[in-house]
């Protein structure tokens, strides 16, 4: 099947789910790491059994914050 | 290196200023060379921390500014971050929450309000580096 990543299509296997997508991605820093699936936002715990499908439009919105 | 519009200056410099007490912050997007970068557009965003010693940006706006900048073939810079009371300089803080070491993280001190700097740093691990920020007309 075939989703958007960051911007960039992708032909991906039938059942991937985002943590695996993080891992394949070798997304730096995970834990700091949202993700969001055609817009709407994904709950950390749910990277494990959230499913992408095929068309799916994935970001991965990495955590930027500090303090004075 | 890395160079910004007296334009986009300004608009950081007046949303610092705005959101007072609290601390400002947001993106930048342009162009990256081997000479160096060039900052085409600055994105305003929420700090939802709302408090004077700390930021974190508002993810749907980090999001739409994202989706803005391939709209526009900008490519992310980093990002940038006001110090009401404290000088233009990464804090503890802001060095341990720098994940990426090619970003360019841009602090403007607001802690003389006559003078305000505005400084840009790479950071990798303890270490921050200052690259150098050049304000163009």
């Amino acid at each position: 099947m075939k989703i958007t990543v960051a911007g960039e299509k992708k032909e991906v296997a039938e059942g991937l789910t985002v943590a695996q997508l993080i891992v394949d991605e070798k997304v730096e820093t995970p834990q700091y790491v949202t993700v969001t699936i055609n817009d709407e936002f994904v709950d950390g715990d749910a990277f494990e059994t959230t499913v992408l499908k095929d068309g799916d439009n994935v970001e991965f919105l990495y955590f930027m914050g500090g303090g004075q | 290196m890395i160079k910004i519009s007296e334009d986009n200056y300004r608009k950081i410099l007046e949303h610092a200023e705005h959101c007072l007490p609290e601390e400002a912050c947001g993106l930048v997007a342009g162009e990256s060379n081997d000479s160096g970068k060039i900052i085409r557009k600055v994105y305003l965003l929420t700090n939802i921390d709302h408090t004077n010693e700390h930021f974190s940006l508002d993810p749907r706006e980090q999001l739409a500014a994202i989706k803005d900048m391939r709209a526009n073939g900008l490519s992310p810079l980093g990002n940038w971050h006001s110090h009401p009371e404290s000088p233009s300089r990464p804090s503890e803080e802001d060095k341990r929450l720098a994940f990426d070491k090619k970003a360019s993280y841009l602090i403007l001190s607001l802690m003389d309000r006559e003078h305000p700097v505005l400084n840009s740093f790479r950071i990798d691990g303890d270490r921050a580096e200052n690259e150098g920020l050049i304000i163009e007309d």
